[in-house]
């Protein structure tokens, strides 16, 4: 018989009752999508999506200034290109020293056909089709030079590199802030994607030093420390983050002194930090615990000063073995902050009230929950993938194979 | 080793490092200048929060507690009108949750459990079938499955007659009817009169959504529990159960699934002091648990920080008791050796 049909009979048809299991299923399934198709295609009016495309990706943001956004996104890009280009310019025994395997071919056409049918898909106008296209056109072109002339750069600009991150993201800030000569959005103008994606990296790069903190306080033989970090972690840990969230809308502009506490979009994205510091320093703290005390003790006695053993070598280790369980968390404050809509925000789960609100729209939640749905399900999907991919790479193992 | 350094050398190894540097010492300067810190940090914080409570006339009391709520509350178990004092509201919020959370510990458990139990099928389509179910499920926001639940699936239900009527159960817009014993211990169906359902049993939609979007929710991290449970046990395990002759069930039920309750039961606590703590959305779908009732109280009293202490100290106890319950468990499943 055929190799594959006999597999497909051993998985599916093993026993009367699997072959039962196996048609209702497949009966199910059958009927589940072709309803859903039926309703995408017939049913669903995905107007409300097109007519409110700008509101959900940033917001209220003034229309005359939203050019700072478009430069942020090419900035993205080309940073996201750089990267890209420069980690698989670097020679890999495993690799075969390929500068485009065939899953970048892959990643490469899906972004290119994205780039060009998504905004298409949405109707947008054709000049904000053409710059999504060039968006894509431009990661691909620094992906290229990156791959290219990166092994070219003198050591010095090397170094440098990793620093172009956080100068990215403050400049992203600047952008989208305004200052320095550019003229001040006030925050009650972002929305949408714009604002959840602000908060999520927000509370995500800046809990991360916080939760190490912690972690090393928590294990810590000074009791005072140790206590703090065990009290401050489990109080977290025990309330409901909207307790935490109302807490700052509402108590924050009486612990502060008058005219001092931040504006709102601050005050969610600070409790958001101190929330999931909270959670970061449990998953770092069960990575330190993973690693040997030998470990901490063979680099003293290479004579390294103890921050310094610390740093370069049990903290890279503790961090690998945490880093399935951070980006868990990870993906999981992303999501969290949809609870912002609940205290009056309008990230996307906000601005999809405010236009269902909409008469015009009344009625369409199925499309706009969907739409949601799909967007946040892409966004944590390639988080995890990425984390998984991650992992194959720091994988010890992995890496004495490779040589 | 057997050899002492000279004196002169501890001498002047004693001399090289300065007083605040002695190993004793370096702790305790450590330690004293972090409390410092946090005390100065919470002083600035207290003095401030006491200043500004008695500038807006809101200095910590409890006396509102015993004052009339003026509001009303949709569905309670334990009864409550708008002339009950703020406490009586609180209390029924705190009946409402507890309601929902321990329904949806019952059901999150077992669906979870047959999910879990179901992604080591022989079928290759449930296996994937669960699979993806996780996958959807946990890569999308809970409070966006909430909403879904709420305003597309259980507020399109019809009404009247062409409400949905499966045996013992009629799905409404107006609510869901079960059966259940009426006058006279007579059991009794969900019956139509005059237009309108009536049965032993009426859930809200509020709170049906709500159930149904936690179960969904944490029955997917509830399968990925209990197969990591399942997974830990040993192979040789199942082949030893099957070469018993034992069935695939049998072997699960009696020779797996006691072994990997060990590996399941921490897993579970944490998995359900987060649906305790997930209850508190109820607020988007508009069922009235404690923090819905304690919003409105702070928004009709302006007692921020008596209502926010409230709320903090509700979770925390029950946090603390589900904790509490899962470790006596586990301690009672652990394996007993003399």
């Amino acid at each position: 018989m055929n190799p594959l049909l006999g597999r497909l009979r051993k998985e599916l048809f093993a026993t009367p009752l699997d072959g039962l299991i196996t048609v209702v299923l497949a009966a199910l399934i059958g009927a589940g999508g072709f309803s859903l198709l039926h309703w995408a295609s017939s049913q669903a009016r995905w107007a409300v999506i097109r007519a409110n495309s700008t509101l959900f990706a940033v917001g209220r943001y003034p229309i005359e200034q939203q050019w700072r956004l478009w430069l942020l996104v090419a900035l993205m890009a080309a940073g996201t290109g750089l990267i890209w280009g420069l980690l698989r310019s670097h020679p890999r025994p495993d690799r075969g020293g390929l500068l485009w395997p065939r899953n970048d071919w892959i990643a490469l056409v899906l972004l290119l056909v994205a780039g060009l049918a998504l905004p298409m898909a949405l109707g947008l106008g054709l000049a904000i089709q053409l710059r999504w296209w060039a968006l894509a056109w431009l990661l691909v072109a620094v992906r290229w030079w990156a791959g290219r002339f990166g092994p070219g750069l003198s050591p010095m600009v090397k170094r440098l590199l990793p620093l172009l991150l956080p100068v990215l993201y403050g400049l992203g800030l600047l952008l989208i802030n305004g200052g320095l000569g550019l003229v001040a959005v006030s925050p009650a103008e972002w929305g949408g994607l714009l604002l959840t994606l602000l908060e999520a990296s927000f509370a995500i790069l800046l809990c991360f030093p916080l939760g190490v903190l912690l972690a090393l306080g928590r294990r810590s033989d000074l009791p005072l420390l140790r206590w703090g970090s065990v009290v401050y972690i489990e109080f977290i840990r025990g309330a409901p983050l909207i307790t935490l969230l109302f807490l700052g809308q509402n108590m924050l502009g009486f612990l502060l002194p008058g005219g001092l506490a931040p504006e709102r979009v601050w005050r969610a994205a600070w409790v958001l930090t101190l929330f999931a510091a909270a959670y970061l320093a449990e998953a770092v703290r069960s990575g330190l615990a993973a690693v040997p005390r030998g470990q901490l003790e063979a680099a003293r006695s290479l004579g390294m000063s103890m921050p310094q053993a610390f740093l370069t070598v049990v903290l890279p280790q503790a961090l690998r073995v945490a880093l399935p369980t951070m980006v868990g968390q990870f993906i999981s404050l992303l999501q969290d902050t949809t609870l912002l809509s609940l205290i009056g925000l309008m990230e996307l789960l906000g601005t999809a009230r405010t236009v269902m609100a909409n008469p015009e729209f009344l009625g369409r939640n199925a499309e706009v929950y969907f739409t949601l749905a799909v967007l946040f399900w892409c966004c944590c999907a390639a988080l995890g993938l990425g984390s998984r991919a991650l992992e194959r790479r720091l994988d010890p193992s992995a890496i004495a194979r490779s040589g | 080793m057997g050899v002492s350094p000279a004196p002169a050398v501890l001498a002047r190894a004693a001399e090289a490092v300065p007083w605040w540097r002695n190993r004793r010492v370096l702790p305790w300067l450590v330690q004293l200048g972090v409390a410092l810190v946090v005390l100065l940090l919470v002083a600035f914080l207290l003095g401030n929060l006491i200043r500004n409570l008695t500038a807006a006339g809101l200095l910590l009391s409890w006396n509102w507690l015993g004052q009339p709520a003026g509001f009303d509350i949709a569905e309670t178990v334990l009864p409550f009108q708008a002339s009950d004092p703020y406490w009586r509201g609180l209390a029924s919020g705190l009946v409402n949750t507890l309601r929902v959370v321990l329904s949806g510990l019952v059901g999150s458990t077992l669906l979870g459990t047959l999910l879990g139990m179901a992604s080591f099928s022989g079928n290759g389509l449930l296996r994937g079938l669960t699979r993806v179910y996780v996958e959807v499920v946990r890569n999308i926001p809970l409070l966006l499955q909430l909403v879904f639940w709420y305003f597309v699936v259980f507020l399109s239900l019809p009404n009247g007659t062409a409400a949905i009527q499966l045996p013992g159960v009629v799905l409404a817009k107006s609510g869901l009817y079960l059966a259940g014993f009426g006058e006279g211990l007579r059991w009794l169906g969900p019956q139509l009169v005059n237009g309108v359902w009536q049965a032993p049993l009426r859930l809200s939609v509020e709170f049906g959504a709500l159930l149904t979007g936690l179960i969904a929710y944490s029955s997917a991290f509830i399968a990925e529990v209990v197969r990591g449970g399942i997974a830990a046990v040993p192979r040789g395990q199942w082949e030893a159960a099957s070469s018993l002759g034992l069935s695939w069930f049998q072997s699960l039920r009696q020779v797996v699934l006691p072994q990997a309750l060990r590996v399941i039961v921490p897993g579970l606590n944490t998995q359900y002091i987060s649906l305790a703590k997930n209850s508190s959305l109820a607020v988007a779908v508009g069922y009235t648990d404690l923090y819905s009732v304690a919003e409105t109280s702070l928004n009709q009293t302006g007692r921020a920080v008596e209502v926010v202490l409230l709320l903090l100290g509700t979770y925390l106890v029950l946090d603390l008791f589900i904790s509490l319950i899962m470790n006596g468990l586990n301690r009672w499943i652990q394996i007993k050796e003399r």
